[in-house]
């Protein structure tokens, strides 16, 4: 490894962890906060190799409040910032992760998940931080979060996430797991040249005409970075246009649904799914990171047993494809929903699925992977209703 | 002709009223910071001011500086954050005692450790003002709260030697009453690269008063002017503060 070169392009070995950390980096990623956590120490680890060689800031912090945190506060100075932890971690990092909502902060929260409840099981995976991620904190808001199955996708996610964090101004979960965090495989980086970043938008006004939250149509208002000269107030309290303290339910109505509709209404270039075996699918597999690389030898199996099943894949759990749910559910016989949990986003395709009663769980409590005659059994089940 | 206030430029006037009780020591805390920042002479576009939250958290909510009001005790981590980030900055900690020292006391510790290059300007009001006056970790033993009805059994922090003791490179305490030598301390405190801590000592007429009968504001700034000493040399280890007695003020670390 070149130490002191930002984009390693060209083809590697390597693990989930570290191929997070490089797609951070490849992406401009300048400030990591973190507390080490199995399984997300790597990332950590590999951030402290790597940040000070390029200019940029490691800092291990205290705890995982403090990481948040601290991560908030160097993405208002203007750096892109990134803190990578697991389920407990992200338990004591909630309350700020609303803050970072509220000022619109932009940053990426890596979410490397093992077994839980509680401390769990620390070196053995699961998917059951997934209603962690959309409601944990609290309060009403709408929230980002991309989902990798493999160590290629862990990097091109990472970069995604803080391209989707910029643009549109929110913390962007990155859901992986124990085993893509773990799991060493072939990871191809491109050249910088190739590496689509989208920039810190930036007011291009001047002080005295500038409001730190007046939205741009898009519902997205523009930022500034401290020490230029704009001397705005931040605030996590409900706040108007200047950045003020209001407290009043029109200025709650106006801030809360805003920071709502700025993702609502740009689903379409938020959502990435990835359909496989759909044209003809009759049974729709819907899965999400590890769980998915079970599903795919799991449907091959059945059609060649002569049952028409697809596979949906969520890139992009949060926002949820809801509304793509509703339209497939008008013409397939059900819905098959591998997770390792006892059911989190099968209450998504439950609710924007016209019959609930198609949708058909195949839970896991976690520690291993689905055995995949139980999904293929969950498909034949759904194919004879 | 209407003179602007001296201080106008340091203050969003749109913002003014500002929340705090009349006789309240965070005013008078504000303004010696914002005397010193105008002695230093230093750009106010690169001064940051990080609060938590408390009635010492909106501060700042009314100075005229990138300001940044955060969660309840993480002013210290934020600032820490911006600092590491851009070195430029000059970011200053603004915030109360529970703050600071119980929710966030974790992070104080850890950023005098790592000598981060922050201000840290503590109210202290042995209290928590905001939410109606119960304990805080600087409440003097036997002193009233509205969780401690029959008087505070928990030894307090002695903020000086805490601040101390985790490696902070300038240390100093002064009362509301002493406004030139807080105002000096923070020039101090500016002009000294790594982690500093200023505490204020000052009057809660609303909440901490009210529940010990200690008066106004202004007996109570008459308190700290006759019951303030400095001594010369003290160990910040003997400095702790006692319920409604004498006690030493000064600067006492400045490495
Ligand atoms: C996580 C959390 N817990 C509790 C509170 C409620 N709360 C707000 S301010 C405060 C204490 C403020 O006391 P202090 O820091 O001493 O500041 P003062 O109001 O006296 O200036 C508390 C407990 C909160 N805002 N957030
Ligand atoms: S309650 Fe106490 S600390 Fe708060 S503004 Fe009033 S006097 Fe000041």
């Amino acid at each position: 490894m070149e130490k002191e070169k930002r984009v390693l392009t060209g083809e590697h070995f390597i693990q989930g962890d570290i191929a997070c950390a490089e797609g951070a980096i490849s992406v401009g990623c300048n400030f990591f906060a973190g507390y080490p956590i199995t399984p997300a120490s790597e990332i950590a680890e590999r951030m402290s190799e790597r940040q000070p060689c390029l200019g940029g800031t490691f800092i291990q912090m205290e705890d995982e409040i403090a990481s948040i945190t601290a991560v908030l506060g160097a993405s208002w100075a203007g750096a892109k910032a990134m803190t990578a932890t697991s389920g407990p971690g992200i338990a004591l990092m909630l309350e700020n992760i609303g803050l970072g909502i509220m000022m619109e902060s932009p940053c990426v929260i890596v979410n490397v998940q093992r077994g839980s409840p509680s401390t769990g099981l620390p070196t053995l995976w699961g998917q059951a931080d997934m209603m962690q991620a959309r409601w944990g904190t609290h309060g009403d808001y709408r929230i980002i979060a991309l989902c990798p199955n493999s160590p290629q996708e862990l990097y091109d996610l990472t970069i995604k996430g803080f391209n989707l964090s910029e643009k549109y101004r929110v913390p962007v979960f990155i859901m992986t797991d124990a085993v893509v965090g773990h799991m060493t495989e072939k990871v191809i980086i491109p050249k910088e040249e190739d590496i689509e970043i989208y920039p810190r938008r930036y007011t291009t006004l001047s002080p005295k005409e500038y409001l730190p939250y007046k939205p741009e149509a898009d519902l997205v208002p523009q930022i500034i970075k401290a020490g230029d000269g704009y001397r705005i107030h931040t605030t996590g309290l409900t706040h108007d246009e200047r950045g003020y303290p209001v407290m009043s339910a029109e200025c709650q109505k106006k801030l809360v649904s805003r920071l709502i509709d700025k993702i609502l209404n740009n689903l379409d270039d938020i959502i990435i799914v990835e359909e496989k075996d759909m044209d003809d699918a009759e049974v729709v597999v819907i899965s999400y990171g590890i769980t998915s690389r079970v599903v795919i030898p799991t449907i091959q199996k059945a059609r060649e047993n002569g049952i028409k099943v697809g596979s949906f894949r969520l890139i992009t759990a949060w926002p949820f494809p809801g509304e793509k749910i509703r339209e497939l559910s008008e013409r397939v016989k059900g819905f098959v929903v591998p997770e390792i949990n006892c059911g989190q986003m099968v209450r998504e395709v439950e609710r924007h699925s016209k019959c609930s009663d198609k949708v058909e769980l195949v839970p896991h409590t976690g520690g291993d992977i689905h055995d995949p005659d139980t999904i293929y059994e969950a498909i034949m089940k759904v194919a004879k209703s | 002709m209407v003179e602007n206030h001296p201080m106008e430029p340091f203050l969003r006037t749109d913002r003014i009223p500002h929340i705090w009780c009349p006789g309240c020591g965070i005013g008078t805390t504000v303004n010696a910071f914002a005397n010193a920042i105008k002695k230093c002479g230093i750009s106010l576009d690169k001064v940051c001011i990080v609060s938590g939250i408390g009635c010492t958290g909106r501060v700042a909510g009314y100075l005229n500086l990138d300001s940044f009001h955060t969660t309840h005790g993480r002013a210290v981590p934020f600032a820490t954050g911006l600092k590491l980030a851009n070195p430029e900055l000059h970011v200053f900690v603004f915030s109360g005692d529970g703050d600071l020292f119980a929710i966030g006391g974790n992070h104080f510790i850890h950023a005098a450790r790592r000598n981060i290059d922050i201000k840290v300007i503590c109210v202290n009001n042995f209290i928590y003002g905001m939410t109606g006056g119960q304990l805080a970790p600087t409440t003097p033993l036997t002193a009233k709260t509205s969780t401690s009805p029959y008087g505070n059994k928990e030894q307090p922090f002695n903020l000086p030697y805490l601040a101390e003791s985790s490696g902070a490179k300038f240390v100093a305490r002064w009362t509301t009453y002493h406004v030139m030598q807080l105002t000096n301390a923070i020039i101090k405190a500016l002009n000294k690269p790594g982690f500093c801590f200023i505490e204020s000592v000052s009057p809660c007429p609303t909440v901490y008063a009210r529940k010990n009968r200690l008066g106004t504001g202004l007996e109570i700034m008459k308190f700290f002017k006759e019951n303030t000493r400095r001594e010369k040399g003290v160990s910040t280890r003997d400095i702790g503060i006692d319920f409604q007695k004498e006690f030493i003020v000064g600067n006492f670390v400045d490495i």
